[in-house]
């Protein structure tokens, strides 16, 4: 056979559909379904009940973007949820000192460039796997949050902040679920329009042939790195708003739920492959399941068990589709 | 001599319609050491696959001791005792010697390991062997050479009595060859027979007893190294070719006299190779022709800053490079078609488009703003398919799913899109069927044609013969010879060239 022309290439049939790349929007359309039919009494399809899912997962949803890029580039970032607690300490003890929104946010997102930036030295320089660097520097930064204020809250008085970040909304919609649109529009471009995002995918697809073929594989990775913390950090201004202070314990464990909603949403842990959009679905897929389990009356160590069987199904499904695809 | 030990008689294998062996017979003898010799594709590793249990073959039989014997698995080999020595070598990196030896079947005392005497057994074997070396050190910590040996080691204490050495010196230093050769010796003396492949001729007049060479999957002589010599065994390996389908050579319209393209002046790349110095002019297609090991590929990969230059000067276009990372090499103007293509060439996972934009991927947008043009990149894609005859049924078909000359093809198109001045290509047409081959061999003489330069590594000297308007010949990283191409009469005459140190 020969090549056919543009056109025709964007032919999708059942055989040559990438399932892995789709698997979470089916089993987000199954589970939703499913918990709809039978928590409708309960109130899980109020417009309510969805919005708040959506600003619950808000945080997890806007560092998946970045944590997709990481993934796609074969790296791995474990200090994201600390990078946010970091930030909300620092924003808000900027906030308490000079009441400056700008300078709060500067100084924040500031923070999580900065500690992207020495993940990615750590990691392209010193030669560190990603995993080991970002698990050390995890420790180093969540110990600095408790330790700045020796584990006390500061209380955030700056009502536009607190408004503008957390806990405002615009048309009747929470300003979390508006920050998180806008963010995946702009992660959205960068990962499919842009070159880098091109780069970011063929250095996790392969190092090796992407170094041979003039990609700067290192500065590719020190600016996945850098993204990453940043994302994490503006993660971290919308905790301290939405809860009004800064408190060390924030973030806790979001890692590992960012991980998951990445992988979810189609991107092999290898490197190479990964969906921003697909993140989202993955984010919030998780946010439906842990919503309808309290809702149907689950104590919390049944939902922390169910949750945890729910992402090893979802993500074996599309595992299993991945190999069908060879 | 002594008797046949084991003999493979009537030998065929097909892959598909190709036939790869036409009706082979090989015979070894206990104790001997006979060279399988023969150019790329004459089917010698495809004959000792077959012996080794990693192939089945189509007819024939295979004799052990005058008894028919079934190879059909790796194991029935192994029970046989025939073991094959890998080019790529085969320990786990962070066990020691003695887990390595007797990995898979680790000595017991009990439910538990007996350490102490895997170590001791271990030791006896490496002893006897005149390895020195201390069973508990970590397999990491062993050159090549020492590694190889210490394969051989594993082979012989599990009673090995075949063993099948594939170019085994390829990597090794000129001691560590001297001292391969003493335990082959040894083995040798003990009864144990080997198959020794290997395209250094000098090697195998030195140490092989007998000798058999194929070509094209044919048996064209097999004897006692008696009674051959270089000139004898390069004219069977290549001689009496002009019956079959070559490459023609045509000869090219270039500038001998003109301006250097590039310029290479003392290049060094390590302790080995070190002195490095030769030109392209605009238009010319040069070869550079050695053996494994005799650092054509490390030329390649210093001019493309893979390797960090340790000294010289190259100049390109007239002016002075001096680049230490890829990226920079490609924005002076060199491209290389490396030489594991999907190692090192490509990114399977992705689509063939992918992989063809993605040096240039930074350059194809929309005007002034940073967001890429799917629709030109498809253009440019869909353009190269054609100009290259690319077979794939669309430019979205993942790039793993294409034939190897399909593949190469998306590797050199990919680099033409940078416009670059010099192409660097290792190995080509490895793996690639005759049909793409030449297609290959056109695309380069067609860029050349445009003022350009290419440097050709291939261990196919056809094909080199067929697009190279001069070969320079290596030996030991060392250059031994400039030689222009209307002063190559046969395919012979390079074979030699690249068998001397010339001194």
């Amino acid at each position: 056979m020969r090549f056919k022309k543009a056109g025709n290439n964007m032919k999708i049939s059942l055989k040559t559909i990438q399932w892995n790349k789709f698997m979470v929007y089916i089993v987000f359309l199954v589970v939703f379904a499913l918990f709809s039919a039978t928590l409708a009494d309960k109130g899980f399809v109020d417009s309510r009940n969805i919005m708040n899912i959506l600003r619950q997962t808000a945080m997890i949803s806007i560092m998946a973007i970045a944590g997709t890029f990481v993934i796609a580039s074969g790296q791995i970032d474990l200090t994201v949820g600390a990078v946010a607690a970091m930030t909300a300490m620092i924003a808000a003890l900027v906030l308490e000192r000079t009441n400056s929104i700008i300078l709060a946010l500067v100084c924040g997102l500031a923070f999580g460039a900065l500690a992207g930036s020495v993940n990615g030295f750590l990691v392209t320089k010193w030669g560190l796997p990603s995993f080991l660097a970002t698990m050390g520097m995890m420790s180093v930064i969540r110990g600095s949050a408790m330790w700045i204020t020796n584990t006390a809250a500061v209380p955030i008085k700056n009502f536009a902040f607190n408004n503008t970040f957390g806990i405002g909304t615009l048309g009747g919609i929470s300003v979390l679920i508006l920050w998180t649109i806008v963010l995946y529009i702009v992660g959205i471009y960068i990962f499919n329009k842009t070159s880098f995002g091109r780069h970011v995918l063929a250095t996790g697809g392969n190092e090796v042939s992407a170094g041979y073929s003039g990609i700067k594989t290192n500065r590719v990775k020190m600016m996945v790195f850098i993204m990453s913390g940043m994302f994490a950090s503006f993660a971290g201004i919308l905790y301290a708003a939405r809860m009004q202070a800064g408190r060390f314990s924030f973030g806790d464990g979001d890692e590992l739920s960012v991980i998951a909603a990445v992988v979810l949403g189609g991107a092999s842990m290898g490197g190479g492959t990964g969906s921003v959009i697909g993140a989202l679905a993955g984010s919030i897929l998780m946010g439906i399941i842990n919503n309808a389990l309290i809702l149907a009356g689950l104590s919390t160590a049944q939902q922390t068990v169910v949750k945890g069987l729910i992402i090893v199904i979802a993500v074996a499904l599309s595992n299993f589709a991945q190999k069908k695809k060879r | 001599m002594s008797q046949v030990l084991l003999e493979m008689n009537n030998i065929k294998k097909s892959f598909g319609a190709a036939a790869v062996l036409k009706d082979v017979h090989f015979a070894l003898k206990k104790g001997e050491v006979h060279a399988l010799v023969g150019g790329n594709g004459a089917g010698k590793s495809t004959l000792m696959k077959i012996m080794t249990g990693v192939y089945t073959l189509d007819e024939g039989e295979i004799l052990i001791e005058g008894q028919v014997q079934q190879i059909d698995d790796p194991m029935d080999a192994k029970k046989a005792g025939i073991a094959m020595i890998f080019q790529e070598l085969s320990l786990v990196q962070t066990m020691t010697v003695a887990e390595n030896i007797f990995l898979g079947e680790e000595l017991k005392k009990g439910i538990f390991r007996d350490v102490e005497a895997m170590n001791r057994r271990a030791r006896e074997v490496l002893e006897e062997l005149g390895l020195d070396v201390d069973p508990t050190t970590p397999v990491n910590q062993l050159s090549v050479g020492m590694s190889q040996m210490i394969e051989i080691a594993k082979a012989i204490s599990k009673n090995a009595r075949i063993l099948v050495l594939d170019e085994p010196t390829a990597s090794l230093s000129t001691s560590e060859t001297a001292h391969l050769f003493k335990i082959i010796r040894e083995l040798k003396e003990k009864g144990v027979s080997m198959v020794y492949i290997s395209h250094r001729m000098n090697e195998i007049l030195d140490i092989a007893d007998a000798i058999t060479i194929l070509r094209d999957g044919e048996l064209i002589v097999s004897d006692a190294i008696e009674n051959m010599d270089l000139e004898k065994i390069i004219f069977y390996m290549v001689g009496g070719k002009s019956s079959q389908k070559k490459f023609e050579w045509v000869e090219r319209a270039y500038d001998a006299e003109g301006e250097d393209l590039l310029r290479l002046e003392h290049l060094k790349v390590d302790e080995k190779i070190k002195d490095i110095s030769f030109s392209v002019k605009k238009g010319e297609i040069l070869g550079l022709a050695g053996l494994m090991g005799s650092g054509r590929t490390e030329i390649l990969e210093t001019l493309f800053a893979i390797r960090t230059k340790k000294g010289g000067t190259v100049w390109l276009d007239g002016r002075k490079v001096d680049c230490r990372h890829p990226w920079e090499a490609v924005q002076a103007g060199f491209a290389l078609v490396p030489e594991d293509r999907r190692k090192q060439g490509l990114v399977l996972e992705h689509s063939v488009r992918d992989n063809a934009i993605l040096p240039i991927v930074q350059q194809v947008v929309k005007g002034k703003t940073p967001t890429i043009d799917d629709k030109a990149i498809n253009e440019i894609v869909n353009r190269d398919v054609e100009k290259f005859n690319i077979v794939t049924s669309s430019i979205n078909k993942r790039i793993g799913l294409l034939s190897g000359g399909n593949q190469q093809k998306v590797v050199i198109s990919k680099w033409l899109n940078t416009n670059p001045k010099i192409m660097m290509l290792d190995e080509p047409t490895a793996g690639v069927d005759i049909g793409a081959k030449s297609e290959i061999i056109h695309i380069i003489r067609k860029f050349a044609d445009q003022g350009n330069g290419v440097i050709l590594v291939s261990s196919e000297f056809t094909e080199m013969l067929a697009v190279c308007d001069r070969i320079i010949t290596l030996f030991d990283g060392r250059i031994t010879g400039v030689i222009p191409r209307k002063d190559i009469k046969e395919e012979e005459e390079l074979e030699h060239a690249v068998q001397e140190s010339g001194e």
